[in-house]
């Protein structure tokens, strides 16, 4: 299968990332070939347009070195494809899935398209199961659940990687409430394989080394190393190949969950820096540029990463998506996190004053969300009034924030009585439950969020009905 | 068949081929040995465009292009109900992979039950329905059999009654010029030709959703056209959902133009669970759905709107009411972009092409209340969803498409935060359809509808008006008749256009119901500003139990209890009284 097609003093014409060659060799569209310039170096690329006399390589990487003369292709006569194994586990590769921890080769299992493929909608599960990650704004406000592509939106200088770190290690599904689900995947869950279970892929794109040793140490510490993959394109790596290394990440990813049967979270960080490679690899083919430069398929493309989240019926494991995307200039309206926002299944927002005002993990609460959540939680699942407290605190929080704004005007001395609870509980809200400095489970976290609404008389309490107002309200205030 | 070109040139979905015979504009041709599906735009001399809608990868200078000889066509039949397909009507369902591959093959015919309600020798306009078709395995509701529009002739043979396959020959029939040909229980159309019908009418109908501030405040005539604009996160595909779910269109036409996968499988979930209010089958068995997710080919999503409005329209010539939902209209529009990208086309503005508006008129024109060919009422409503790019409404695809609909539901980031669903935003949506639409409230047990209406959303405007003023003076030192708008606009926010769609009691509102909370409310809000006038502190209404009872009528007060409106409306009246007597009390002592 492995065809050694060679084609030699080929190229007529290099131009930024691109090299055309006369067509010496019989290649087809999207095969991927190696490009060997005079240096010796070899660089992956691709064909990317095919006529009868001519053919245009898209060289992944740097094409300086490169000339027309002495420039060998290697045709590979098929699209690039990752050999995975379970041995990807414990191993870091570089951003194109080559080992670089001194260790051998991984023995291969499988050959993969790094492109993945599309899922059939059919054969997807719908996911329910409910993770646990010990961070209360995420599992009682915004709760994550397996299968789910949840990115975190921060910015430059917020503790982002802290988080993502946190819930790699913390991450647990709640096994009291998991016999629906696991009739339905037929998989038994013990609490001896739940660990074997669980696998981490770790996508660094465009990282700077402190933040791919801040992780790789973390890992490390906790133990859960041995049951990581680390890609790592680090920022002083090429940039082109940066498009390359979540398609990689991912096939690992699938391979361990769709034929491990492992349940994996896939951390991709900084999907910003990759769409900025993408900008650039667009702009150096003379694209029509879209919005603030970036091409105009920047969506398609990233929800052909997105989207290879998921649970697949008949398949045991599951495949959860922890993307972590700085926002330029911390808005939220840059085509970056606004078409991630509208791929992914919600996002959670870190927030730069809550950062500045200490407070830990500085989720933003408003602006996040968890499309999954009403899947994942409520009777079958987490608690049966989980939905109906997330809902009162959501619409309690929501009203502080907009007395908030009154006070600033009116200062707080000039509120009516009721403003000033608003004021004082949106204060609590976030010391009480959004501070936390160490991990709860959910009942610790609705056990706060009740106590800080008692603050409230009930006729405020409209999304909580009266049976419930009665359990955890009245009777708990005398 | 079978005009052969072969590949010149190929670049991602794009290709170029040297024909050897006739091509024409728009022409379905299949590639290569997998045979992949696209579509000729553009001919220039010997050499023919052919945009691919599947993954090109391993194509090359020399493979062969068939054509087809006729415009991209879809099989309609008996067959779609229940049913889910991808971008190009071929059925995602039993593929036998995970995964959705290139060279998905049309839909195999099914059987169904034939039973005939013509004769030998009887003249058949095109569009007339000559029999039915019902599932062999169960009585699922029977489908009627349309001759194909264009055809029509003397009914020579008709086949028996019983189990046939969707593609075999049912009539005979003799055209007007002696020639005779066959007709099945399904037949192909072009999907980017609208289905003739005889005449367009008016729009003074609902399309019941069942959700308030739809039906009661911006409401949607059958055959109207609506248009759900919303940031990331707005709820714009849950509402879409809501409405397939409870609307009473007779079939559902669900397009999931480049939205995701998850939430397709929730759809494909949860839908054959539901039972539909009215039939009392489930809600699957009038759905067809077409699912385009966003990572499945580009240019196949520019064609499933398309093929989405061809299946509605199908279903619409058998005298049926049909909602389209189209999730979203703005990645249907990235995609006509990309493509126009390739062909390295002129931009427009926002980089999309020059065609674009005509290319939403086009599609939203095609919705419509009409007299079919076989002279029965039938209807398509169109819903489709915009993803403005960071929720900015004066972006190209919002301003063309508001030139277009009739309804404008605007969904509001501030709402959507607070989990305030729907989060359409009161202000900034319309309706044009509410003149005759008011009529048929009027005429439906809601006397005072357009009165009700524009009562309550001049409080929600008084409101935004007096919350900007509140900023700044504070809202105690407000005169108490400008506190009673805030306290009673709130109410009407909290109590009628919030409305949870996970709620079993209160996901779907009768318009009887509809009509009861909106005759307490404005009560209430008469009762409070006469109290409030007499002296009552306006801070004290939203204590009354009343209030609160009223809050939550529509998650506590379920459907079968309407009575219980009656109840509340008595315990409001004396509430009122009590204020007032107790203020009299008061003033006595």
């Amino acid at each position: 299968m492995r065809t050694q097609l060679i084609a030699e003093s080929a190229a007529t014409r290099l131009e930024g990332p691109l090299l055309f060659l006369k067509r010496t060799v019989e290649a087809a569209l999207n095969e991927a070939v190696e490009v060997i310039g005079v240096d010796g170096r070899a660089r992956l690329g691709r064909v990317a347009t095919l006529d009868e006399q001519h053919m245009v390589i898209e060289v992944l990487e740097s094409t300086s070195g490169l000339a027309l003369a002495q420039t060998r292709v290697r045709f590979f006569g098929e699209p690039l494809h990752f050999a995975v194994g379970p041995g990807v586990l414990g191993r870091v590769f570089n951003g194109v899935g080559q080992a670089i921890d001194g260790g051998p080769p991984i023995a291969a299992v499988r050959r993969l398209r790094i492109e993945g493929l599309p899922m059939n909608p059919v054969e997807r599960n719908t996911p329910r199961d409910f993770i646990e990650t010990g961070i209360s704004t995420i599992d009682l406000m915004n709760s994550l659940v397996r299968g789910q592509k949840l990115p975190l939106f921060s910015g430059g200088g917020l503790p982002h990687d802290r988080m993502a770190a946190q819930i790699a290690i913390n991450a647990h599904l709640r096994r009291a409430e998991t016999h629906e689900s696991r009739e339905r995947q037929n998989a038994e869950i013990t609490p001896g394989e739940h660990a074997e279970q669980f696998a981490i892929v770790f996508a660094g794109i465009g990282l700077p080394y402190e933040s791919a040793d801040y992780f790789r140490r973390t890992l490390e510490e906790s133990g859960a190393l041995t049951r990581t993959a680390l890609f790592l394109n680090l920022a002083s790596d090429s940039s082109t190949q940066r498009l390359l290394t979540p398609r990689f990440a991912l096939t690992a990813a699938e391979y361990l969950a769709f034929m491990e049967g492992k349940h994996v979270l896939a951390i991709l960080t900084n999907m910003t820096n990759y769409c900025e490679s993408l900008r650039e690899v667009s702009s150096s083919h003379g694209e029509i540029p879209s919005r603030k430069g970036y091409p105009g398929y920047l969506y398609s493309d990233l929800a052909t990463l997105y989207e290879r989240a998921g649970c697949l019926r008949g398949h045991a494991g599951t495949l959860t998506q922890l993307p972590i995307l700085t926002m330029p200039a911390d808005d939220i309206g840059h085509p970056i996190p606004d078409l991630s926002g509208y791929i992914t299944e919600g996002q959670i927002v870190i927030d730069r004053e809550l950062d500045r005002r200490g407070i830990y993990p500085p989720v933003k609460v408003l602006p996040s969300l968890s499309r999954l959540m009403k899947d994942g939680t409520g009777e079958k699942y987490t608690h049966p009034d989980h939905p109906a407290l997330a809902s009162q605190l959501f619409a309690a929080y929501a009203r502080a924030a907009q007395v908030r704004i009154l006070a600033g005007v009116v200062g707080e001395e000039g509120l009516a009585e009721a403003d000033r609870q608003y004021l004082e509980f949106g204060r609590e809200f976030e010391e009480q439950l959004v501070n936390q400095a160490e991990a709860r489970s959910l009942e610790d976290s609705m056990a706060i969020g009740w106590r800080i609404l008692r603050a409230f008389p009930p006729s405020e309490l409209t999304r909580l009905s009266d049976a419930q107002i009665r359990a955890h309200i009245t009777e708990k205030n005398v | 068949m079978s005009t052969i070109a072969r590949i010149r040139w190929i670049s991602g979905p794009v290709l170029r081929a040297v024909t050897e015979g006739v091509f024409q504009m728009r022409e379905a041709v299949e590639v290569g040995e997998t045979r992949l599906l696209g579509e000729v735009i553009r001919i220039e001399g010997e050499e023919i465009v052919v945009q691919v809608y599947e993954d090109t990868t391993g194509l090359k200078p020399g493979v062969e292009v068939h054509g087809s000889g006729r415009p991209l066509s879809v099989p309609l039949g008996p067959g779609l109900l229940g049913n889910i397909f991808d971008g190009l009507l071929r059925p995602l369902a039993g593929t036998g992979s995970p995964y959705v591959l290139p060279g998905l093959r049309a839909a195999p015919p099914l059987s169904f039950v034939f039973t005939p309600t013509v004769k030998p020798g009887k003249r058949l306009e095109s569009g007339a329905v000559f029999g039915t078709a019902g599932a062999a395995a169960n009585e699922a509701r029977s489908q009627k059999l349309l001759i194909p529009p264009n055809q029509g002739g003397e009914v020579i043979q008709v086949a028996a009654a019983g189990s046939v396959d969707e593609d075999a020959p049912l009539l005979t029939l003799r055209g007007a010029e002696g020639k005779e040909y066959t007709v099945a229980m399904r037949h192909d159309w072009p999907v980017r030709a609208p289905r003739p019908v005889i005449e367009h009418l008016a729009n003074d109908k609902p399309l019941l959703t069942g959700q308030r501030i739809v039906d009661s405040i911006f409401p949607v005539a059958l055959g109207g056209r609506a248009a759900i604009p919303g940031g990331f996160g707005t709820g714009k595909t849950i509402l879409l959902e809501t409405l397939a779910k409870w609307c009473t269109a007779d079939v559902i036409v669900y397009v999931g133009c480049g939205e995701r996968g998850n939430e397709i499988s929730g759809v494909l979930e949860e839908f054959p669970e539901l039972e539909d209010a009215r039939s009392g089958r489930k809600l699957m068995e009038r759905t067809v759905i077409i699912a385009n997710t966003s990572n499945m080919p580009v240019s196949a999503r520019e064609a499933s709107i398309y093929t989405g409005v061809t299946v509605a329209e199908y279903f619409r010539d058998q005298g049926l009411h049909v909602a389209l939902m189209a999730d979203s209209t703005s990645r249907w529009a990235e995609a006509l972009r990309e493509v126009s990208g390739r062909l390295g086309e002129l931009p427009g503005e926002g980089a999309y092409p020059a065609y674009l508006s005509s290319r939403l008129a086009e599609f939203y024109e095609r919705a419509g209340r009409v007299t079919t060919l076989s002279r029965a009422e039938g209807s398509v409503t169109i819903m489709g969803s915009i993803s403005p790019p960071s929720g900015d409404f004066s972006e190209p695809v919002t301003s063309h498409t508001k030139r277009y609909i009739r309804s404008f539901w605007a969904l509001d980031v501030k709402r959507a935060q607070a989990r305030f669903y729907p989060a359409i935003h009161p202000l900034q949506s319309y309706s044009e359809d509410v003149g005759p639409l008011g009529a048929w409230w009027q005429a439906t047990g809601n006397a005072r509808w357009p009165e009700l209406r524009r009562r309550f959303l001049t409080l929600l405007e008084d409101q935004a008006r007096l919350d900007r003023m509140a900023r700044i003076i504070g809202k105690d030192a407000m005169p108490p008749r400008q506190q009673v708008v805030l306290a009673c606009a709130e109410l009407v926010n909290e109590a009628f256009l919030r409305q949870s769609a996970y709620s079993p009691s209160d996901r779907y509102c009768s318009p009887e119901r509809q009509t009861a909370m909106m005759k307490l409310l404005a009560r209430f809000i008469e009762q409070a500003e006469a109290a409030v006038a007499e002296g009552m502190d306006p801070g004290a209404l939203a204590r009354l139990p009343v209030y609160r009872k009223l809050v939550r009528m529509g998650e506590d007060l379920p459907e079968e209890a309407l009575e219980k409106y009656e109840q509340l409306a008595t315990e409001l009246e004396q509430a009122f009284t009590r204020v007032s007597k107790a203020d009299a009390h008061a003033a006595d002592r």
